[in-house]
């Protein structure tokens, strides 16, 4: 296990440094920052000036590796316009995030299994097609109008929820959330049901397959004959059966879900990292966009172990391989 | 005399298809005393592997015991609420399957696979049933037991696991033990061995085995008395010396001609030419006249069951052997 997990991460080291490379020469390549910071009425001195103070006025390949000697000290650069580090500005923003993407995971987990495992285990009942069809929605309506929709139902009409922002926040052992609160509850029940919509859907078909292929193994029909009650039959042989690949789309999804909850925060103005990522972009406060990306994608590796070492406990036979290797 | 432990009487279980009514069982009965090995032989789709789960009570739909008596214990089966069906599986009545790959539940652990068998019907605490799992794994041949319980299946072989699974079916000392095929998976050597740990079991503990094989040999070796089934129905049934030796239903001695004998040598082995009818379109009267050098225009009627002495019987309109009224 130790050989393994140390594998893996010189192997995330060699990504993160290759992603590196793309993410600072594809935004050099975008634009020039100069010209949508500096007011057209400058001359070239100040221009010049400001790009000095910016260090853009060195060729890209120096400018990198400037990058790359400060990232190795934690630095990822300043945002040039907050005037901050731009991993304090990514992490004074990602708890509004995480906690929007947990919430739509665990939605969708709640919410999704259950009914996915009653439409496979019952796959010819009314309410298994009731299930299927909702999940076929699911999938295909898309997600801003989703949001706009839910807006005008719950906000504007029946004026049950607040429609904008992340509400009031309260501490609790050393986490700043809003799910403490009920105002910050109110605020986060429509993005999150909005954002776990296709989660729910996802996890409901994979909850129905992987239900309705287990049921018909012959290890079922084993543990029936051993005269084990269908509940236990369900809910510890076939679950632990179907865990396994739920488990590693959720984990993407999770990666997914923070790295791109863009749409969601943008209609319901959730002050998270998807919003700060979008304008940043409008911005081309390069600095912000390869902080940004270098996050996400060490993000994305982390989540990638857990769900590896996860599947490894819920799978004896791949323990035994890795073992192994 | 005591009571026989099974009695199957007149069992039909059909299967209602899209494409009509499948009688996989049709009016099928015999009865096992107690100590005494059955063997149920027939080709693929026979209906052997239906009766043995009809006695389980475990036919799925879309097939259903539409008539016919199961009686185990001077109680009904085929009438047995599932509740109570459960309390006998496993308990009372247990089963081993064809594929020993297959059965056990890869993500769990062999101890948990044995005492939760225990546990589903008994009150005991988890060490008495573990040590009770681990007498039995040491019954069928299994060395250190002890450690081998805490193995997960895929890391025993065929054979070992085939055993785990025959301890299952030992664990809460069932009076009928119904084997589907249990060896057929196995190599000749392995098969041997646990054919005579099988034999041995039933003389000892007075356990009644339903063997249901396709294997003459395996019943000319094993079992006390013999079934022949042919297209749902039984066509000859009663000892295995005198079925064996002398049968008196043209299908039994085809059956018999078919298997490759060292007397034999470099002569051509006998077959039934033809296949088995689809059970769809099964021809009236004797099912198997299509392809019985002996039928004529008296075998397009239903034969009746007629006597052979000493308990055996066979359905035939031109038996090989004289019946005795």
């Amino acid at each position: 296990m130790t050989v393994f997990v140390i594998r893996r991460l010189m192997q995330s080291g060699l990504v993160l440094f290759v992603m590196s490379l793309i993410v600072f020469f594809g935004v050099y390549a975008i634009g020039d920052p100069i010209e949508i910071f500096i007011s057209p009425e400058a001359d070239q001195i100040e221009r010049e000036r400001a790009k000095a103070a910016l260090g853009l006025d060195r060729p890209v390949w120096a400018q990198y590796f400037a990058f790359l000697g400060a990232a190795f000290q934690g630095d990822l650069g300043r945002s040039f316009v907050f005037n901050m580090p731009a991993i304090t500005l990514i992490l004074q923003r990602m708890p509004a995030t995480l906690e929007l993407a947990v919430s739509a995971l665990l939605l969708g987990i709640v919410v999704g299994l259950p009914l996915g495992m009653y439409a496979g285990y019952r796959p010819n009942s009314a309410g298994a097609k009731a299930i299927l069809a909702g999940s076929i929605l699911g999938f295909s309506l898309p997600t801003f109008w989703v949001g706009l929709m839910l807006i005008m139902v719950f906000a504007v009409n029946l004026g049950w929820l607040p429609s904008t922002g992340r509400g009031q926040t309260a501490t609790y052992l050393g986490i700043t959330s809003s799910l403490f609160t009920v105002d910050g509850l109110r605020h986060l029940a429509m993005p999150a049901l909005n954002l776990a919509l296709f989660k729910i859907s996802l996890i409901i078909r994979l909850a129905r397959a992987g239900m309705r292929e287990n049921m018909l193994m012959d290890y079922v029909r084993f543990a029936r004959a051993k005269g084990l009650p269908m509940r236990r039959v369900v809910f510890v042989h076939v679950f632990k059966n179907i865990l396994i690949p739920i488990v590693t789309v959720i984990g993407l999804e999770l990666g997914s879900t923070i790295a791109f909850a863009v749409v969601t925060e943008s209609i319901f103005a959730w002050p998270g990292m998807g919003k700060l990522i979008i304008d940043s972009i409008q911005r081309l406060d390069r600095p912000v966009i390869v902080a940004y990306l270098c996050i996400i994608v060490f993000m994305f590796i982390v989540i990638n172990l857990v769900v590896d070492i996860l599947y490894s406990v819920l799978d004896p036979r791949v323990r035994l391989s890795e073992a192994k290797g | 005399m005591t009571a026989p432990t099974l009695v199957v009487e007149e069992l039909r279980t059909w299967f209602h298809t899209r494409a009509g009514v499948v009688k996989a069982v049709d009016g099928v009965s015999f009865s096992v005393d107690r100590g005494r090995v059955m063997g149920l032989v027939g080709e693929s789709g026979s209906g052997k592997s239906v009766t043995g789960f009809s006695i389980m009570g475990l036919v799925d739909p879309p097939g259903r015991i539409v008539s016919g008596r199961i009686l185990f214990g001077g109680r009904d089966i085929a009438a047995m609420p599932e509740d109570e069906l459960r309390h006998l599986r496993g308990r009372r009545i247990a089963m081993i399957f064809q594929d020993p790959m297959m059965t056990l539940n890869p993500v769990l652990r062999i101890d948990t696979q044995m005492i939760e068998a225990i546990r589903a019907h008994e009150d005991v605490s988890r060490d008495e049933a573990r040590r009770r799992a681990r007498d039995a794994l040491g019954q069928v041949g299994i060395p250190s037991p002890d450690e081998r319980l805490a193995a997960y299946p895929h890391q025993f072989s065929g054979g070992m696991r085939q055993r785990v699974a025959i301890a299952i079916a030992l664990l809460n000392r069932a009076e009928l033990i119904v084997a589907d095929e249990p060896t057929t998976a196995l190599d000749v050597t392995i098969q041997g061995q646990i054919l005579f740990e099988m034999q041995r079991l039933a003389r000892q503990t007075g356990t009644a085995l339903l063997w249901i094989t396709h294997d003459l040999s395996v019943v000319a070796s094993l079992a006390d008395e013999v079934c022949v089934m042919y297209a749902g129905r039984i066509v000859e049934r009663g000892t295995v010396d005198d079925v064996l030796d002398r049968p008196a239903h043209p299908y039994t001695a085809g059956l018999i001609g078919s298997v490759p004998s060292r007397n034999l040598r470099g002569q051509p082995l006998q077959q039934i030419p033809g296949v088995m009818p689809s059970m769809l379109s099964l021809p009236a009267g004797c099912a198997f006249r299509t392809r019985c050098a002996r039928a004529d225009e008296a075998c397009a009627s239903e034969p009746a069951e007629r006597g052979f002495g000493a308990g055996r019987v066979a359905r035939c309109v031109h038996p090989l052997v004289e019946p005795v009224p």
